[in-house]
């Protein structure tokens, strides 16, 4: 159990916060200040090999986490050598909702950090075109938060004239 | 003739394609800096068709989700509405409890919509291209597959067919004669195809060389499916991380080289092939039974049961009102849609409604590529370019 998971622990052990394993599925969870050199080794070191960042999301825990660790950047990864997977993930607090971007990693990841950015308001640091993508520029808040009513409606602005 | 020589003073053109183009399928913006012809810079906008997927699957029961997946990819949603129940049914650890039948109607359910989605795709860009009578073979081909999905579920598109636990309803009697028929007619169809594109000049013209991207390039940008297997990547979920049933059948995985325009076009052809293979398959060895589980708290009980017993009663207005209850957890199923990996991310947190609802969009990752792959090239060649990056603005938007 957690085979993968510990190995990557073992990797770099400053990094890893926890390890756990859920129905076969690994995942990590590391600080957010070293996120962006860990994904740089989990990409390269020879036992690892994760050349496909599968999937980035966001996860708002309003309400049932404190403001410490709010929102949980997820990220999915493959390794197309060894055909594995795991999750990391990277608790961001409410007061500073940043986090390093990893496009230098994974090209692919720009669009996915914009629409993080976009739907849960999290700042991708190094980015470099951090803008509003599926919705309109001057749409206000970030609609995914947990905390951005069901029902709010906003005007469509154009723009002037 | 000194002066036809002399070097005009040109500055690129800014130009707005889209978001309605007639040559384009999908609601998406090209802001395109041009020199003459040539493509100097693309940036690609999407989001027209963004209507808050997650929030509205975060909003209702787990079963309510369904008739939103069938809107993400709407030419192969039975496959969206497969790839959520595998996920909702991992985290309520039930997955291994399925009922084969059931398992067998999906795998064959996700092979036909995978038929209809290419020969969509293949007809869309026939026709954006020009070659008005292929697309109208590829049309009536896919009218024929849809002819089968409706028989299933009662609708072409939005499918809405599975359900946590199960399946809507069995599958048609006659069905196997059906998909025979139906078959034999695709086969002739493919032929058609064949002979119309495949060493047509007019059309190899437009597709051989453009759009070309290298494997490690497909890879740093997340493509998966038909696209990053034209650059020749042999990954594919259902041979890499088999689900359902596509480790009892045989089937292959086409590849291609250079990863242009017209190697996607083979790799879907030749996966139309492979679609009508694993379907035969799957219909001789298709096992009879139920095609429900049998546990009253993820699907409901029988019609006849619910207005019978009062024990089912009371499972239906619960699992209705309240939504069924899955346990804490969250769960990433991978599974291999037309496009490419279509990953559900769950989050429950206890209770009937999901704390977080995820799709990977492969649609997603494809169109980030399209600036990349069309830099340098002629204007014209975005149409076929993105043509076989097939996006599907109901998945790529959500």
């Amino acid at each position: 159990m957690a085979d993968l998971a510990e190995r990557i622990k073992k990797m770099s052990p400053d990094a890893v916060a926890s390890v756990s394993s859920s129905l076969g599925q690994e995942c990590v969870v590391v600080h957010k200040e070293a996120i962006l050199e860990f994904m740089r080794r989990l990409r390269d070191e020879e036992g690892m090999l994760f050349n496909f960042m599968m999937d980035l999301t966001v996860v708002d825990y309003l309400g049932k986490r404190d403001a410490g660790s709010r929102f949980e950047v997820v990220y999915h990864l493959y390794s197309l050598k060894h055909n594995h997977r795991v999750r990391v993930k990277a608790p961001v607090s409410q007061a500073d909702p940043a986090i390093d971007s990893v496009v230098q990693v994974w090209r692919g990841a720009d669009w996915f950090e914009r629409e993080a950015w976009d739907m849960y308001g999290i700042t991708f640091k190094g980015h470099p075109n951090l803008k509003r993508i599926l919705l309109y520029e001057e749409f206000v808040g970030h609609p995914l938060r947990k905390d951005y009513p069901l029902r709010k409606r906003q005007p469509l602005l154009g723009p002037e004239n | 003739m000194s002066e036809l020589r002399m070097d005009l003073h040109t500055e690129p053109m800014i130009l707005s394609m889209g978001p309605s183009h007639p040559a384009t399928h999908g609601t998406v913006r090209f802001l395109l800096k041009l020199d003459g012809e040539k493509i100097l810079n693309c940036d690609t906008e999407i989001g027209y068709l963004h209507r808050a997927f997650e929030k509205h699957c975060e909003n209702g029961t787990w079963t309510q989700a369904f008739p939103y997946t069938d809107r993400l990819n709407y030419n192969s949603a039975v496959q969206n509405n497969v790839a959520y129940a595998l996920a909702a049914e991992e985290l309520l650890g039930v997955a291994g409890k399925m009922p084969e039948r059931a398992v067998y109607v999906r795998t064959i359910m996700c092979e036909l919509a995978r038929l209809a989605d290419h020969y969509t795709n293949l007809g869309a860009a026939t026709l954006e291209l020009g070659a008005l009578t292929a697309f109208l073979y590829f049309v009536e081909a896919r009218e024929l597959v849809w002819d089968l999905i409706e028989s299933v579920c009662g609708a072409r598109l939005t499918s809405n067919y599975v359900r946590i636990g199960g399946l809507a309803s069995d599958l048609p009697e006659g069905f196997a004669d059906h998909v025979k028929r139906v078959f034999a007619t695709n086969r002739e169809h493919w032929r058609q195809f064949d002979k119309l594109l495949t060493k047509n000049r007019i059309f190899m013209d437009r597709m051989r060389d453009t759009g070309a991207i290298s494997a490690e390039d497909a890879i740093a940008l997340g493509f998966t499916g038909p696209c990053l297997r034209a650059a020749g990547v042999e990954y594919d979920v259902r041979k890499a991380n088999p689900y359902l049933v596509y480790d009892r059948v045989d089937f292959d995985v086409p590849v291609g080289t250079t990863g242009d325009n017209f190697d996607k076009y083979l790799v879907r052809m030749e996966e139309i092939n492979q679609s009508l293979r694993i379907v035969e398959q799957l219909l001789g060895k298709l096992p009879k039974g139920p095609i429900n589980i049998n546990d009253a708290s993820v699907r409901n009980p029988a019609k006849e049961d619910v207005k019978n017993q009062i024990q089912s009663m009371i499972h239906h207005f619960k699992n209705t009102i309240e939504g069924i209850t899955v346990p804490a957890g969250e769960v990433y199923v991978p599974t291999e849609g037309s496009n490419g990996e279509v990953g559900f991310y769950l989050v429950s947190v206890g209770g009937g409604k999901p704390w977080k609802c995820r799709v990977r969009p492969p649609s997603f990752a494809l169109t980030q590529g399209v600036g990349e792959m069309v830099k340098g090239a002629f204007l014209a060649d975005i149409i076929p370019t993105f043509d076989m990056i097939n996006l599907i603005g109901g998945e790529c938007d959500r």
